[in-house]
C-alpha cells in the first residue's frame, strides 16, 4: 500500500510558541487514521500545517509524491484536500446550498452525490435554503462536513467531528465516515472521543507535546487497555 | 426579479420606500422643478451609486477602505481636466473616461496586490495614507488641477441648462440640464443594479465568505487576496465613474467636492445608516442623509417659528434652525442605535419575523 501523505519532522511555530517538534508520520491511501492525543497534543495544529494554514518551520511534507509545505493553502485545497476543521465551521450568513456550492468551488455540485450524503444527512435537504447559521449544532456539523465531501478528494483532514453532539448525530457521522472509507477515502481524523474512533479507525497515531508517540493498528490499541492508560490517560475514560 | 438579480428587498416597507424614492428620483425635473431640488436629486443618485459601491467593500468583503473618495475623485478630476484643457465636446468626456477609469482601476489593483494579503488594519492604513498623498498632490499641483480652487469647465453643447428641447412640457421646460440629470440617473441606476448583480453571483458569495472566514475560504481551495483585489478594482470604478458624473453636474472638480475626507466620513455614515451589505441600504441611506443634510435646517425653521407663535417654552430656542447640526448628530446617534443593522437589516429582520410568526 503507498503513502498518500507523508510528514517527516516537521515543526510549528504559531508566535514565539513552538507546537511541533518534529512529527513523523505517513497516511496509508485509502486508510482512516486517527489521530489521538490529549487536548494541546497538537493535533489541530498538525492538520492546520498540512492545510497551510500556519506554516512549517521546518521538515518536509509530501502529498502524492509532491511537496506541500511552501505551498499556499488555496493550492493544497486545489490538489483535492477537504478540511473539516473544528468548531462547526459553517458560513452562517450563507445558505445550506449556498455553502455547498461554494464548496463545490466550480458551479453546481452533482446532484447524485448530493443525493447520496442528504442520505447522511436528511436535515440538509429539509434546510437546504436556510441560513447556515440558523442550523442546529450537529446540522452546522454535518453541513461541514458535506462541504468537505461534495466533491471526490484525494485526502480528508477532519478535526473532532463529534465534539459537543448528540450521541444520535455521532452515529450519522459514523455511518457517513463509513461509507467514505467503503468508498476508498483517505482520511486523517482527529477524535477525542475513543469510542467512536475505534469504530471507524483502521490505524492510530497517538500526539504528546507536539510530537508522535505511538503508531500502529487501532484493533490493537482498542484491545490493550493497559497500552491506552498510558498513552491516553484518564481523559478517554470519561469517553468510554 | 432578473433586474434585481434574484435578491429582492424582502420586506415590503423596504419595497415601498425603494420604489418612492427611485419613482421620485426619475420624475424629478417634473415633480420638483428648482435648482434646488434638482441638485438635491442629483446627489443622491450619485451618492447612491458611490454607497453602494463602498457597500461591496464593507459590507460583502469586510475591509475598511479610506482611499475611496480617491477614486471618486480621479474620476471628477479627469471630467474636468479633459473637458478644462480640449474644450467642451463629447470627445473630451471620453478621452477624460479612458484615462480617468483605467487609472482609478490601476491604483486599486496596485493598492490591493501590495497589502490586502495582509491584516485588514492594515490595508485601512495604507488606504489612509495613499488619500492622503493624493489630496495632497491634488492641491499642489495647480498648473493640473487648478490647485485648492479646482477646475471649472463648460459641458458640450447639448447638457448645458441654454439648449432647450421642449420650452413647456406640464408646465416644465426640459433642457440640457434636464437630459445631464437623466444621464447621471441611468448611469447610476445601472451601476447600483449591476453592482446587485455582482454580490449575488458566485464571486459575490465568496467574498461573504471570506468576509466571514478567509482561512476557512483559503481552506475550499479560493485565493482570497485576488477576490478582495476584484473587488477592490471594481468598487473603484464604480466610485470613480460617480465621480465623473458628479463633475458633470456641478461642471467643476475640486478638492473640497471630490476629494476631502468629509466625503469619505459621509459615506461611512450612509452605508451605516441604510445597512451593510444590502446594496439598497445605499439608496436609502444617501436618499436619508442627503435629505436632511439639505432640509432638515429649513424644517427646523418652521417648526421653531410655529413654536413661537404656539408661545411654547424652550422649544424655539432648542429648534433653531442654527443647531441643525446638533440634531443632524441626534438623528445619526439614534439611527445607529436603534437599527445596528442599518434600516434595510431592520425592516428585513421584521419582515422576517412577521413571516415565520
Amino acid at each position: 500500500m503507498t503513502d498518500l501523505l507523508t510528514l517527516s519532522g516537521v515543526h510549528t511555530h504559531i508566535g514565539r510558541y513552538h507546537i511541533l517538534h518534529g512529527v513523523d508520520f505517513a497516511i496509508p491511501e485509502g486508510q482512516t487514521t486517527m489521530l489521538l492525543g490529549r487536548n494541546g497534543a497538537g493535533k489541530t495544529t498538525t492538520l492546520r500545517t498540512i492545510m497551510g494554514l500556519w506554516p512549517a518551520s521546518a521538515g518536509s511534507i509530501t502529498l502524492a509524491g509532491q511537496r506541500i509545505e511552501k505551498i499556499a493553502t488555496p493550492e493544497i485545497a486545489r490538489l483535492g484536500v477537504g478540511y473539516v476543521p473544528e468548531s462547526m465551521a459553517v458560513f452562517s450568513d450563507l445558505t445550506v446550498k449556498e455553502n455547498l456550492v461554494l464548496a463545490a468551488r466550480d458551479g453546481a455540485p452533482d446532484t447524485a452525490r448530493l443525493e447520496w450524503i442528504f442520505g447522511f444527512f436528511p436535515a440538509l435537504k429539509k434546510f437546504w435554503l436556510s441560513r447556515a447559521g440558523a442550523l442546529s449544532g450537529g446540522q452546522k456539523q454535518m453541513l461541514s462536513i458535506a462541504r468537505a465531501i461534495v466533491e471526490p478528494r484525494q485526502l480528508l483532514l477532519i478535526d473532532e467531528p463529534t465534539k459537543g453532539l448528540a450521541p444520535a448525530i455521532i452515529g450519522a457521522l459514523i455511518d457517513c465516515f463509513a461509507e467514505l472509507k467503503r468508498r476508498g477515502a483517505t482520511i486523517l481524523l482527529v477524535e477525542q472521543n475513543f469510542h467512536a474512533a475505534r469504530e471507524i479507525g483502521d490505524a492510530v497515531l497517538v500526539m504528546d507535546n507536539g510530537a508522535i508517540v505511538h503508531r500502529g493498528g487501532m484493533a490493537d490499541l482498542a484491545n490493550d487497555i493497559p497500552l491506552q492508560e498510558r498513552l491516553l490517560g484518564l481523559s478517554l475514560e470519561a469517553h468510554q | 426579479m432578473m433586474l434585481l438579480s434574484g435578491d429582492p428587498p424582502r420586506s415590503r416597507l423596504l419595497s415601498v420606500l425603494l420604489i418612492a424614492i427611485v419613482l421620485g428620483l426619475a420624475l424629478a425635473p417634473l415633480l420638483f422643478p428648482g435648482a434646488k431640488a434638482l441638485n438635491v436629486a442629483t446627489k443622491i443618485c450619485i451618492f447612491a451609486a458611490l454607497v453602494a459601491s463602498y457597500d461591496l467593500l464593507l459590507g460583502y468583503t469586510g475591509t475598511v477602505s479610506f482611499a475611496h473618495t480617491m477614486f471618486y475623485g480621479i474620476g471628477s478630476y479627469a471630467i474636468a481636466i479633459a473637458l478644462y484643457s480640449l474644450g467642451p465636446s463629447w470627445s473630451a468626456i471620453a478621452i477624460g473616461l479612458v484615462i480617468g477609469l483605467p487609472l482609478a482601476a490601476l491604483l486599486a489593483l496596485a493598492i490591493g496586490l501590495f497589502s490586502l494579503r495582509v491584516e485588514a488594519i492594515f490595508f485601512a492604513m495604507i488606504t489612509l495614507a495613499v488619500a492622503s498623498a493624493f489630496l495632497v498632490l491634488a492641491s499642489q499641483l495647480s498648473w493640473l488641477t487648478g490647485g485648492e480652487d479646482g477646475r471649472s469647465f463648460q459641458l458640450p453643447e447639448l447638457l448645458r441648462p441654454g439648449t432647450v428641447f421642449v420650452k413647456n412640457f406640464f408646465g416644465v421646460p426640459l433642457n440640457g440640464r434636464t437630459l445631464t440629470y437623466y444621464i447621471i440617473f441611468i448611469g447610476c441606476a445601472a451601476m447600483i443594479l449591476g453592482l446587485l448583480r455582482v454580490v449575488n453571483s458566485p464571486f459575490g458569495r465568496v467574498l461573504q465568505a471570506v468576509r466571514e472566514n478567509r482561512f476557512r475560504a483559503e481552506a475550499l481551495g479560493y485565493r482570497t487576496v485576488f477576490h478582495l483585489t476584484y473587488a477592490n478594482v471594481l468598487a473603484a470604478l464604480v466610485a470613480a465613474s460617480a465621480g465623473a458624473l458628479n463633475a458633470m453636474a456641478l461642471r467643476y472638480a475640486g478638492p473640497d467636492t471630490s476629494l476631502s475626507f468629509a466625503i469619505m466620513l459621509d459615506i461611512l455614515l450612509m452605508v451605516v445608516i441604510g445597512g451593510m451589505g444590502t446594496i439598497y441600504g445605499a439608496i436609502i441611506g444617501a436618499a436619508i442623509f442627503i435629505l436632511a443634510q439639505n432640509y432638515l435646517q429649513a424644517l427646523m425653521g418652521l417648526a421653531s417659528n410655529a413654536a413661537a407663535e404656539a408661545g411654547l417654552p424652550l422649544l424655539p430656542g432648542l429648534l433653531h434652525p442654527d443647531r441643525w447640526l446638533l440634531w443632524l448628530g441626534l438623528l445619526f446617534i439614534a439611527s445607529v442605535y436603534f437599527f445596528p443593522t442599518g434600516i434595510v437589516g431592520r425592516l428585513r429582520q421584521t419582515a422576517h419575523h412577521a413571516t415565520t410568526r
